[in-house]
């Protein structure tokens, strides 16, 4: 491989793992929370993709509105599925919440089928994603250049958020311990519907520069990046932020390396990516940034 | 008879844990500027006592006033902003974030920017140890050292009244006197206060009046001095016969 292709595909393996990382965050948020695996996150990111494709075709918004609009309204499906459905459950032993989380991603799917219809939808990309840049002498695709950059100013803001602001330092409270936090005055429900609320923006804008990468959306689309970017969180040490904008990374780029370097094993290159995880998880089981402080009692 | 109208006043309080009666109808009173304490053996109901008025714990019946207001049904952080904080039981800072970042959590109801500034500087006189480690995370204090953070923390958001889970507990001896003092200190710059302790004698001392506690109900009260030669308390909860 020449070296301008193997910056090519450094490129596009950074703006898969951006995505990633993207989506990582909300289950590492939720995660870090609640003990709970939010599964319909990875629906919200495939309803991002949606309320984009309806701004754009039905509404003809300009593109950059049409993102923002569905980055708000995920973050309201977000706290909508936080209300509804976890609330209630909120001190139900977590075996139970994590049914209802597989039964709200159901529904969100087989409700998205209904609706939005099984047929794929050929998504409309903005011309800025459709340009070819050269750098160094490689072509390099408008998505891998504009994606990882996007999507690095989006976490650069999250980090402010969660470790440079008030309602961050509760969240992270919130993560230790919710019976102190509430002690400190802090609404804690609030505090939780924000965490939703950031997580699913987060999805919602990872899910619109998706659909850029791959424009062809599906109801189902979330199932395959929601597995890939859950297991970034897990291999980052879930709970914590900075590990899963790792984890996406690493994801992201082993996937696109893998098949780059080795071409016959294109096919297999989600099992290769899984694998390494497994076999990481084995050698570091509390993830890269995993908890090693321990707390005095 | 007292006729100012008490700061906190707690009536009839029963309070269940599934089947188990852990509080069978508590009522105490606790004045302004005073320092009153909870005494009583394990399992006596002293932390559930405070648990309830902070709002973690709900009663089944009775009445928590804090001076006109009944404030028995409000989810916890309203309490806080009603004036009420806590040091709870088992320190419970948040090792996760820094001293500063717990101190900034003490404070989250506050907007007041340049009084709690002073407040910083006000709990950094009372523990100066908290001031030379305000960037270190407070898992990696000492015992001592977040059993301080926790005080501070409480008193950052300049509570009427403050309640404390034994403060003292798993403290050097000379720390444990350190403690008390500061908590005469607290007391006299004008914060009412309402103590559990295991270290009964040392409590009574300092205390304007003392309630003790036994199985789910309050058995002998009395002014904290007094209480320090009755017989009964003496023989049960300061060791001697
Ligand atoms: N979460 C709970 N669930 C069930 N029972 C509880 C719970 N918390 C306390 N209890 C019970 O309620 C009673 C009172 O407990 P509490 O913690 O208030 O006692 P305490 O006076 O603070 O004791 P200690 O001095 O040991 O701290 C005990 O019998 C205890 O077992
Ligand atoms: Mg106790």
């Amino acid at each position: 491989m020449s070296f301008t292709q193997f910056f090519q595909q450094l490129m596009n393996g950074f703006s898969l793992g951006s995505l990633y990382a993207l989506l990582a965050i909300g289950y590492t948020l939720v995660y870090g929370i609640l003990s709970l695996i939010n599964f319909a996150h990875s629906d919200v990111f495939m309803l991002g993709t949606y309320f984009a494709f309806y701004m754009i075709t039905i509404f003809m918004l300009p593109w950059w509105l049409s993102v923002v609009i569905s980055v708000v309204l995920c973050a309201i499906v977000g706290m909508t599925i936080e209300r509804v459905a976890y609330r209630p459950l909120r001190s139900a032993p977590r075996i139970s919440a994590l049914i209802t989380a597989v039964g709200v991603s159901y529904f969100l799917e087989n409700l998205g089928l209904v609706v939005l219809g099984a047929r794929p939808k050929g998504f409309p990309r903005p011309d800025l994603m459709k340009n070819v840049y050269v750098i160094a002498g490689a072509k390099i695709q408008g998505v891998s250049f504009w994606v990882p950059i996007i999507s690095i100013g989006i976490l650069m803001v999250l980090l402010y958020i969660v470790y440079k602001t008030k309602v961050g330092m509760a969240m992270r409270a919130v993560a230790k311990d919710m019976e102190t936090t509430r002690l400190m005055g802090v609404n804690v429900d609030q505090i939780i519907l924000y965490t939703f609320a950031l997580g699913s923006a987060l999805a919602g804008a990872g899910g619109v520069m998706w659909a850029a990468k791959f424009p062809q959306i599906n109801p189902l689309m979330g199932i395959f990046p929601g597995w890939k970017a859950f297991t970034a969180a897990v291999v980052g040490g879930i709970g914590n932020v900075v590990g899963a904008m790792i984890g996406g990374f690493i994801i992201g780029l082993a996937e696109i390396l893998i098949a780059a370097f080795f071409p016959s094993l294109t096919g297999y290159k989600d099992a290769f990516v899984f694998g390494l995880l497994i076999l990481f998880l084995i050698i570091k089981p509390n993830g890269i940034m995993g908890e090693t402080l321990k707390e005095k009692v | 008879m007292n006729a100012e109208q008490p700061l906190l006043m707690i009536d009839n309080l029963h309070v269940y844990y599934g089947g188990i009666h852990a509080l069978k109808g508590i009522s105490l009173e606790v004045y302004k500027n005073k320092i009153v304490s909870l005494i009583g053996a394990n399992g006596a109901g002293k932390s559930t006592t405070l648990r309830t008025i902070s709002g973690l714990v709900r009663s089944r019946t009775g009445n928590i006033k804090l001076k006109d207001n009944l404030i028995g049904d409000l989810p916890a952080h309203r309490i806080v902003e009603m004036g009420i904080a806590m040091v709870p039981e088992g320190r419970k800072i948040f090792p996760n974030l820094t001293v500063m970042e717990n101190l900034i959590l003490g404070c989250y109801i506050r907007k007041d920017m340049v009084q709690i500034k002073k407040d910083m500087d006000w709990i950094f006189s009372i523990f100066p140890r908290l001031k030379e480690r305000t960037w270190q995370k407070g898992g990696t204090l000492s015992g001592g050292e977040q059993q301080m953070l926790a005080v501070g923390r409480a008193l950052m958001s300049r509570p009427q009244l403050l309640m404390m889970d034994e403060p003292s507990l798993g403290l050097a001896p000379l720390l444990v006197k350190e403690i008390f003092q500061i908590i005469k200190k607290i007391n006299q710059e004008g914060t009412t206060i309402l103590l559990i302790e295991q270290n009964a004698r040392a409590a009574l001392e300092i205390s304007d009046f003392a309630y003790v506690m036994e199985t789910g109900k309050i058995n002998t009260s009395g002014e904290g001095k007094s209480l320090l030669f009755d017989e009964k308390v003496r023989k049960a909860y300061l060791g001697e016969d």
